[in-house]
């Protein structure tokens, strides 16, 4: 793919941090090795909801090798525990959540209730059944689909509306139906693990597997009564993440209270179970939409309520029913938006969050419409397209979803969808085809980021951003290199590490906008900066000014005279400097780009076969496309896209969470059992981008997407087994049982 | 027991009573404490295990319950190997067992004695990067790279054994390895590139 303006001075377009991914040397949270390192494992509860009444360690606590058993009952007091603010010192902020190892609450089955630390993990993990927990037992509720049905259960409602509410109604074109999906899991391939090491009494390093670290520094210190700088927070390689690190679990104060309290480095690395359980999840959510348009297709009203889960114990939302609100042009919009409290941990954002859930509904809906209105589905989308976003009546600052659809038409083929479904069957397959649109907000924070040029003409970059697989490090390299005009080979952007000045957590689609900003900003005062030292120490250029002058291919050059020019090393050297060494702070949106209102979008395209004896569903073909302005690293943007693509499919068509609600328990927690998408269910994608500066955006006019990746696949995906079988399954996961065969085949 | 949240009888990190603190900071004082009417575990016997790992013969004395994933990650620093699931479910923890490409999180260490094993650490020497490793990194075959090294290892046996005669075929012997980043289709675009090379791997 041939497709920016960054391919004239770099020769490489691999991951600048690829090759130590490839030959093992590439470090994850785990994988740190302190001098007498001792390991922890959880031990969790196997009730729902309750109180320990006690717990017996003393048979653990004999085990070989076994150093300390840490529960409420000898948990050391964290300052962040305090539930009285009136008694918590000042720079201490209430711990988010449960509070691990110090009370005897139980909040939903699996909830770490002591911690075993001991000299090995072998014997770490020997003592785990030795803990016994005598509990009283509450009555508790883990049943979605039962529980959103008593209004009493609901917190709420936030509601919004324009024009008049349930206007789809006043129509002959309407549609309304209500949509499930199940609690899905990030399952990332690393496992959560926190090393904890108290250099000093007062000071904490971390290394921890998180999306921020930044944040991860400042939640500790202020649940630990620390300042900043006494914490710091070390995450170079994030195995993945899908928003599951956007917070810290409790791994982490749980690391941070084994190693004071035994006074040695503690590591604590999470189960593939306790991946479900104790790290975040996307919530279980019903909603309900009804869509009416007049006869020519143009919408006259959408309505949108959506109920989520949240835990007990914390309010966790999000923007699912967001969409609808600005998508596509229609007067009479009204939203309801409810939570309900199960005895579940807490959820939180994962890939694409609450709009990938919104947009599954919404997108299915208008398909559906689409049909009684006797109309192409793109036509109708295209029908109802609007440049200006309805709710905020401000201009989108770039919407290029029609290039989108061109592509998309072309190469999956659309001239031989079927208008009516089920028409075409081949070799006992039926045979759809469907598309869906994603849309998730373009952001722009604040970032600082330090710059250094040595006169052997290295260039560093850092921020302590993190980097959990899109290739931060790789597109921050190639801004700084068409910034400076210099091969990237020269350029080394460091990050992962809370020392570094400060950078945003990676999530919401944001890193490259805001630091990508930062580090382009970071290179223009670097180069004032050069030229100025250029007309100050270089005899050539005394007489002129620094305007006069350009940076480029590592020389200070006069812009009339390209024969008059400087090596910047050789400059360096001559103002007898060893390096320039700056640190820039970029902001957010300025008064100018406020003016607009910035989304990143997708179209999705899907051709795929529904068995027409057992309702196995073969996706045959994936056509998916981006509009996020400039696509500053081509191979790792369209990886990011393939990725959303096969995330899609285990949200479309594998992914779901199993309660026993006699129990409360998660009885899939596993990858044998929780079904994730492996390789021969994946088909021939074809990935494309507008590739359009978004001028309003930002300086470099990039967006983010990671999220758009996946966000309105799911609907691709029902919208192409309705075109291929004339079922509409509304209900995620979509199996063979859901369209109507007993059994499927394996 | 102490009610939980009587928190100020606690020692803990404000520093209220250092002195009490210092010994109950002492983890010797607890175990014994707790120990007093409890069962008196048998110590846990080291074995000897006599393995090859990436060329060099290692004679080791090891608790017997440790897997090989962890002898080699926790004990021997061999992290590229890694740890996605310990169940066998997930395949990040590949590595070849005399040439066979084996998931080291359910294997005990022990039942290794005499075996050669190769990590994605001694797949190349070093130096340089492995035709696999190199098409990999070529054909963007990895996101955040966690699953990377078992996904190699599985890739370069499935070309030895000849099964990367069709997409297909590689797509199916594959399916042990589980790559939450989705870089599905790169991964078999690069186990294709060098299985056409027909170069010997
Ligand atoms: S860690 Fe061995 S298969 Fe997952
Ligand atoms: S590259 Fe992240 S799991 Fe495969």
């Amino acid at each position: 793919m041939k497709s920016n303006n960054y391919n004239t001075i770099f020769l490489e377009d691999e991951r600048v941090d690829g090759a130590d991914k490839v030959n093992g040397k590439a470090k994850y949270t785990a994988e740190h090795n302190l001098p007498n390192l001792a390991y922890a494992v959880f031990v969790t509860s196997t009730i729902a909801k309750g109180t320990i009444k006690s717990i017996d360690t003393s048979k653990a606590l004999a085990m070989p090798g076994v150093l300390d058993i840490i529960y409420y009952g000898n948990c050391p007091l964290v300052p962040g525990y305090i539930s009285n603010a009136a008694e918590r010192p000042k720079n201490v902020f209430e711990w988010r959540g449960y509070k691990v190892l110090y009370d005897n609450k139980v909040r939903f089955f699996g909830q770490p209730i002591a911690l075993i630390v001991a000299d090995t993990f072998e014997n770490a993990n020997a003592a785990i059944r030795f803990v016994k927990a005598d509990y009283e037992v509450e009555k508790f509720e883990t049943n979605f689909d039962k529980a959103r049905l008593d209004p009493a259960n609901l917190k709420g409602p936030i509601i919004y509306k324009r024009g008049t509410e349930k206007k789809f109604k006043e129509t002959n074109f309407f549609v309304e139906a209500e949509y499930n999906i199940p609690i899905e899991v990030h399952n990332a391939m690393e496992l959560f693990a926190t090393i904890a090491h108290w250099e000093t009494e007062d000071k904490v390093t971390l290394y921890d597997k998180t999306q921020g670290p930044k944040s991860t520094q400042s939640t500790v210190a202020k649940t630990f009564g620390l300042p900043d700088k006494n914490v710091r927070v070390i995450a170079e390689n994030v195995g993945g993440g899908f928003g599951s690190g956007l917070r810290s679990w409790p791994n982490v104060p749980a690391a941070c209270i084994a190693a004071k309290k035994l006074n040695r480095p503690v590591k604590l690395v999470l189960t593939r179970p306790q991946m479900f359980t104790l790290v975040g999840y996307r919530p279980q959510s019903w909603q309900k939409i009804g869509l009416g348009a007049d006869a020519a297709g143009n919408f006259i009203g959408i309505s949108h309520e959506a109920i989520s889960n949240t835990s007990r114990y914390e309010d966790f939302r999000e923007g699912i029913v967001d969409v609808s609100k600005f998508l596509y042009a229609s007067e009479n919009v009204d939203t309801k938006y409810q939570l309900l409290p199960l005895d579940l941990s807490t959820p939180i954002w994962m890939r694409g969050p609450g709009e990938a859930t919104g947009c599954f509904a919404l997108e299915s809906a208008i398909d559906e419409l689409s049909y009684k209105l006797k109309m192409d589905p793109i036509q109708l989308r295209i029908k109802n397209f609007t440049t200006v976003n309805p709710e905020n009546k401000l201009p989108f600052s770039d919407i290029n979803l029609k290039d989108c659809y061109a592509y998309g038409v072309e190469k999956i083929g659309w001239k031989n969808r079927p208008s009516i479904p089920g028409a075409i069957k081949e070799n006992g397959w039926l045979i759809g085809y469907g598309m869906a649109v994603g849309v998730f907000g373009a952001g722009k924070g604040s970032a600082s980021v330090r710059i250094v040029l040595s006169n052997d003409g290295k260039l560093l970059l850092e921020c302590a951003v993190s980097d959990m697989g899109p290739g931060t490090m790789t597109s921050m390299s190639i801004i700084a290199a068409d910034a400076m005009q210099m091969p990237i080979q020269k350029i080394k952007f460091k990050l992962g590490d809370s020392d570094l000045p400060p950078g945003p957590s990676q999530g919401g689609s944001g890193t490259t906008s805001t630091v990508g900003s930062a580090v382009d900003l970071a290179c223009k005062t670097l180069q004032q900066k050069i030229k100025e030292l250029a007309v100050q120490y270089a005899p050539a250029f005394s007489t002129t000014t620094a305007d006069a002058l350009e940076v480029k291919n590592e020389m200070v050059i006069l812009k009339t005279d390209a024969n008059t020019k400087i090596d910047i090393s050789a400059l360096l050297k001559l103002a007898n400097q060893e390096k320039i060494d700056l640190i820039i702070n970029s902001n957010g949106k300025n008064a100018e780009q406020l003016k607009y209102t910035s989304n990143s979008f997708s179209a999705h395209f899907v051709k795929l076969a529904v068995n027409a004896k057992d309702g196995t569903i073969k996706v045959l073909n994936v056509v998916t496309t981006g509009d996020a302005g400039k696509i500053i690293s081509p191979k790792t943007a369209r990886s990011q896209m393939l990725g959303g693509v096969v995330g899609g499919i285990g949200m479309a068509l594998t992914e779901k969470v199993d309660i026993d609600q006699s129990t409360g328990q998660i009885i899939n927690a596993s990858f044998g059992a929780y079904h994730v998408p492996l390789h021969s269910q994946i088909p021939p994608t074809d990935v494309w981008f507008v590739n359009k500066p978004d001028i309003h955006m930002n300086e470099i006019g990039a967006k983010g997407i990671g999220e758009i990746a996946l966000i309105g696949f799911a609907a691709a995906i029902a919208n192409a087994v309705y075109n291929a079988t004339g079922k509409r399954v509304r209900d995620l996961p979509i199996t063979p049982e859901k369209l109507g065969f007993k059994t499927a085949k394996a | 027991m102490k009610p939980c949240n009587q928190h100020d009888g606690r020692r803990g990190f404000l520093k209220k009573s250092a002195s009490i603190a210092a010994l109950y900071f002492t983890p010797a004082m607890l175990v014994k404490t707790f120990a007093m009417d409890a069962i008196v575990p048998l110590p846990i016997a080291k074995e000897k295990l006599a393995i090859t790992i990436n060329g060099k013969l290692m004679n080791l004395e090891i608790d017997a319950r440790t897997t090989l994933l962890n002898l080699l990650r926790e004990d021997l620093s061999y992290t590229g190997t890694k740890k996605g699931c310990e169940m066998g479910q997930c395949g990040a923890c590949t590595i070849h067992i005399n040439g066979k490409r084996t998931k080291s999180c359910i294997q005990l260490a022990l039942s290794n004695q005499n075996n050669k094993i190769t990590t994605i650490e001694g797949l190349s020497d070093g130096l340089s990067l492995h035709p696999m490793q190199a098409a990999f990194l070529k054909n963007d075959a990895f996101q955040c790279g966690y699953c990377t090294s078992g996904q190699i290892m599985s890739a370069v046996a499935c070309v030895r054994e000849g099964n990367a005669k069709s997409r297909k075929s590689i797509q199916t012997y594959m399916d042990t390895n589980i790559c939450r980043c989705g870089a599905y289709q790169n991964i078999v675009d690069a186990i294709e590139e060098v299985a056409k090379t027909g170069a010997k791997i």
